[in-house]
């Protein structure tokens, strides 16, 4: 490398604190995968923005020498909203749990995804709370036992893949913590699409929900069941939400994909037509002389 | 009802005993128009405070709105004055009636002598009413037969603008310029048939008695560049004088108007405005323009306020500049929506978890709306803070008449992210100076990245759970609006420095307390006022000014609680512990009369 060319970003500049999650937690593995992708897309490091709610997984900021936001629960959504509509100059990424993104802040998961908000968010799934240390959660499966069901849960649980595609997610994938090739793939197709993308991510929370994704893991005996895109058409909701009917363990890969119009560039037409009909970008001394002479 | 061609045009009083009646020359005239929402009254009432701002006179207005989709009684009051009109007035001297309805249940505003002017299509009086005149008049038919054809009651507001016009002898060259450029946009016969309907009322022929017995006297203001608005409006080209260009909100009366003015207005600027979800959405998103570098709205109205909580203890602890606006209304939950009340400062001051010390501001008329919008900005800015505005149903729209803002003194330019490189000692949070972000996008010299959290934190913004650190960072949080409140002028007092009563107000009720002072002065009363507009932090001599009164009597809309005092009397009692200060409250959903200020200070003061 030249002394003049700009310095090659690494997973060494990326890395900021060691990060508190328990050892074993399946985050380590998305954080990692991250990293890798980041690497590889080598964005300008001060273009990166990292954004999460409240959650074990939440904390994922604080691990990324990025720009970062650790915001109030269940809100990373419609803040990134606001960063990302208002500076297209960044590459916006938001992380969270299955409380955050499902419970708490399910109505702006609904919002963002029918928007087709220009952002990347990664749901670390772990099927249960743990920074609350094991109640219940919106994605936790019928008959598991927390705190806040003893005798094991009753309500049905959150399909995600179905919850996104129904909302009108743009790009829905699915992926698990222990495969960071697959993570890799699932992260960088969803980073390079643009609009509203979603990788939901099976990350096993040891402590509180120890072997729950081993059905779904090759090392635990379990089968990784990937989705094979010359069998099923990425663009075909239909067959999307047909797939998602087998909510778990069920398939890993791009569920759904669409390319619509961002907000983003929907709101920058508007500003541009606007700015147009003036005449171009006009001093607002001169637009507000305007608007209160018709006020005399 | 219907007329008979030989009989004559006008019903109601009998004025065959009277001789010429005297040519009235008024200072002042209080017009009300009740009828139903959707009767287009509103638009009388603008066109005539549009009239009265480019005639050199004052102007206040006042309506109701029912909170239903459609329909509905509503009131629009219009106070005309030659000279300073400061309140809408107590009672009215004319009212007009278009339903039974508006006739029962305003009749009783009319003052002793006033003048009804009834539709006789819907209204049947009791003309044996001798308190007052009553002129009553086919409304309804003669305008469905100057348009000509079914279009119902439509037009019926533009007949009684010309009616209005006759009678007062207003400037009708002047009103139909206005008229024209409101409808001129729109389709031909929209125009044809507004100015059928408003020369058919202005036409009509209530005989000479009438015609000749009014006269408003010209006005004394001066300057040719008067606006006439409301206080929403105001408000919301204050934001964008103030270098406002991002914001978000959700939807509720009485706050709406603003963010679809902003919506579209905004980008224009280069800016956006987003309908969001929810209002929680709404101030994070307005959160995340903030994180981004650029100054922020969002608003609503006291529910609204109630569910951003939260997220403004986040912005308390994270140091983001937001303006906050709350138009407040009536009561708890869903309450009076469309009711005025001033029950919102505490939870404007104390509302969120935690101690979460940030800026409340309150307009005091239409023009301030715009004054005190462009301040927010200003200091939302300079302190890295949140800055609540206050207004209120009232204010947000009633029409007043204000001198054009001069424009090269006021409008601050929106810079934009301050996204140049960050030195490798940069820290957003020193315990000895300013806050100052590093937005997204800017380059990290010494290659350590900020997390702006809601963590408590260190000066560099790292998460530190240390005893010693929160109180010292929630020292520094409390006196940066302590050097805010160093910049903060006195209030200026109106009357002497010194007497017998000081009257407080803030907010709306600056023009009835100051109509209230005037009117015991004239009789000779000792009597000051003062309104307050920085709430919080409030202004630091305020107590060396109420030494110099006997009675320190605040007047606010909201309830005076379990412990007998309104919301700001309880706030200047706990800072100033002077048992001098007293309060008058109410809560109808009504802005003060002069009256109830008069009655209340006489109740403190023990002299009737």
């Amino acid at each position: 490398m030249s002394a003049n060319a700009p310095e090659k970003l690494t997973k060494k500049q990326l890395s900021a604190d060691h990060p508190t999650w328990c050892p074993g937690c399946g985050d380590f593995a998305v954080l990692a995968s991250f990293f890798k992708v980041l690497e590889k897309l080598q964005y300008p490091q001060e273009k990166i923005v990292t954004i999460a709610g409240i959650g074990c997984s939440s904390r994922f900021p604080y691990f990324v020498n990025s720009h970062g936001l650790h915001f109030i629960h269940g809100r990373a959504l419609a803040l990134a909203t606001g960063v990302s509509l208002s500076r297209p100059d960044l590459h916006v990424f938001v992380f969270g749990g299955d409380g955050d993104g499902f419970s708490i802040g399910g109505n702006h998961l609904e919002h963002c995804a029918r928007k087709n908000i220009n952002l990347t968010y990664v749901i670390m799934d772990n099927y249960v709370y743990g920074l609350t240390k094991k109640q219940t959660s919106p994605t936790s499966k019928l008959g598991y036992k927390s705190k806040t069901d003893p005798t094991g849960a009753i309500d049905q649980p959150v399909n995600p893949m179905k919850k996104l595609i129904s909302a009108g997610a743009s790009f829905v994938a699915r992926s698990h913590a222990s495969q960071v090739k697959h993570m890799m793939a699932m992260y960088e197709r969803a980073i390079l699409h643009p609009g509203f993308s979603v990788v939901e991510t099976l990350s096993e929370c040891v402590v509180f929900n120890g072997g729950s994704f081993d059905d779904s893991n090759p090392r635990k005996g379990g089968v990784f069941e990937t989705i094979d895109e010359e069998q099923h058409d990425v663009t075909d909701q239909h067959a999307a939400f047909a797939m998602a009917e087998d909510q778990y363990p069920g398939k890993f890969g791009v569920f759904y994909q669409q390319e619509r119009p961002t907000k983003n560039a929907l709101e920058q037409k508007w500003i541009d037509d606007s700015q147009a009909r003036l005449g171009g970008e006009a001093d607002p001394k001169d637009l507000l002389r305007k608007r209160f002479a018709v006020m005399k | 009802m219907t007329i008979a061609a030989d009989e004559p045009p006008v019903q109601g009083s009998d004025h065959s005993e009277l001789s010429t009646p005297p040519l009235q020359d008024l200072q002042n005239a209080v017009i009300r128009f009740a009828g139903n929402s959707q009767d287009g009254i509103q638009t009388i009432g603008g066109f005539l405070a549009r009239l009265a701002g480019r005639s050199a006179r004052e102007v206040m207005t006042y309506m109701t709105i029912p909170s239903t989709i459609s329909g509905g009684p509503s009131i629009f009051q219009v106070h005309l004055g030659s000279g300073e009109v400061l309140s809408a007035g107590d009672d009215t001297d004319f009212l007009v009636a278009f339903y039974q309805h508006s006739y029962d249940n305003h009749l009783s505003s009319l003052r002793d002598g006033g003048i009804c002017i009834y539709d006789t299509d819907f209204v049947e009086p009791d003309l044996s009413d001798k308190r007052y005149e009553f002129i009553g008049l086919p409304i309804t038919s003669t305008t469905i037969e100057a348009i000509g054809g079914s279009t119902k009651s439509r037009g019926k507001n533009m007949f009684v603008l010309g009616l209005v016009t006759s009678i007062f002898q207003l400037d009708r060259d002047k009103l139909v310029g206005i008229i024209e450029r409101q409808f001129g946009k729109k389709d031909e016969s929209v125009l044809r048939n507004v100015m059928l309907a408003f020369d058919a009322g202005y036409a009509y022929p209530i005989g000479d008695v009438y015609k000749n017995r009014f006269s408003l006297k010209a006005g004394t203001s001066t300057g040719s560049d008067r606006v006439t608005t409301d206080g929403n409006t105001a408000l919301t080209y204050g934001l964008l004088a103030g270098g406002v260009r991002f914001g978000a909100g959700y939807p509720i009366t009485p706050w709406s108007p603003v963010m679809e003015v902003l919506r579209s207005e905004l980008p224009k600027y280069g800016g956006l405005f987003l309908q969001a979800e929810d209002e929680l959405a709404a101030v994070s998103a307005a959160l995340g323009y903030a994180y981004a570098g650029h100054l922020a709205v969002t608003g609503s109205s006291g529910p609204g306020l109630s569910l951003k909580m939260e997220a403004l203890s986040y912005a308390s602890m994270a140091e983001l500049p937001l303006v906050v606006i709350n138009v407040q209304r009536g009561g708890p939950s869903t309450g009076l929506p469309t009711s005025v009340e001033q029950s919102d400062l505490m939870q404007a001051i104390y509302g969120s978890h935690g101690d979460a010390p940030r800026v409340v501001l309150a307009p005091q008329d239409v023009e301030d709306c715009f004054y005190i919008a462009v301040e927010a900005c200003r200091i939302a800015r300079k302190y890295s803070t949140q800055v609540i505005v206050l207004s209120d149903q009232a204010l947000s729209s009633r029409i007043e008449v204000f001198d054009e803002p001069d424009w090269d003194a006021v409008v601050v330019e929106d810079e934009g992210p301050a996204l140049e490189d960050r030195p490798d000692d940069f820290k957003p949070y020193p315990l000895d100076g300013d806050t100052r972000h590093a937005p997204p996008g800017a380059k990290m010299l010494g290659g350590k990245y900020p997390v702006v959290t809601g963590l408590e934190h260190d000066e560099w913004g790292h998460p530190s759970a240390n005893p010693e650190m929160h109180q010292k960072m929630t020292n520094r949080r409390r006196d940066k609006l302590k050097r805010l409140m160093e910049e903060i002028p006195t209030p200026e007092v109106f009357g002497d420095a010194k007497g017998d009563v000081l009257l407080v107000g803030w907010g709306s009720t600056y023009g009835p307390l100051r109509e209230a002072t005037g009117l015991l002065r004239d009789q000779g009363k000792q009597v000051s006022h003062m309104q307050i507009r920085h709430l919080h932090p409030l202004p630091k001599d305020l107590g060396e000014v109420f030494d110099q009164f006997d009675h320190v009597i605040v007047a606010e809309m909201n309830d005076e609680g379990l412990y007998g005092q309104g919301q700001l009397a309880t706030l200047l009692r706990g800072r100033y512990a002077n048992p001098k200060i007293k309060s008058i409250t109410k809560t109808d959903g009504l802005t003060f009369k002069i009256r109830e200020i008069v009655a209340g200070v006489s109740e403190h003061t023990g002299n009737a």
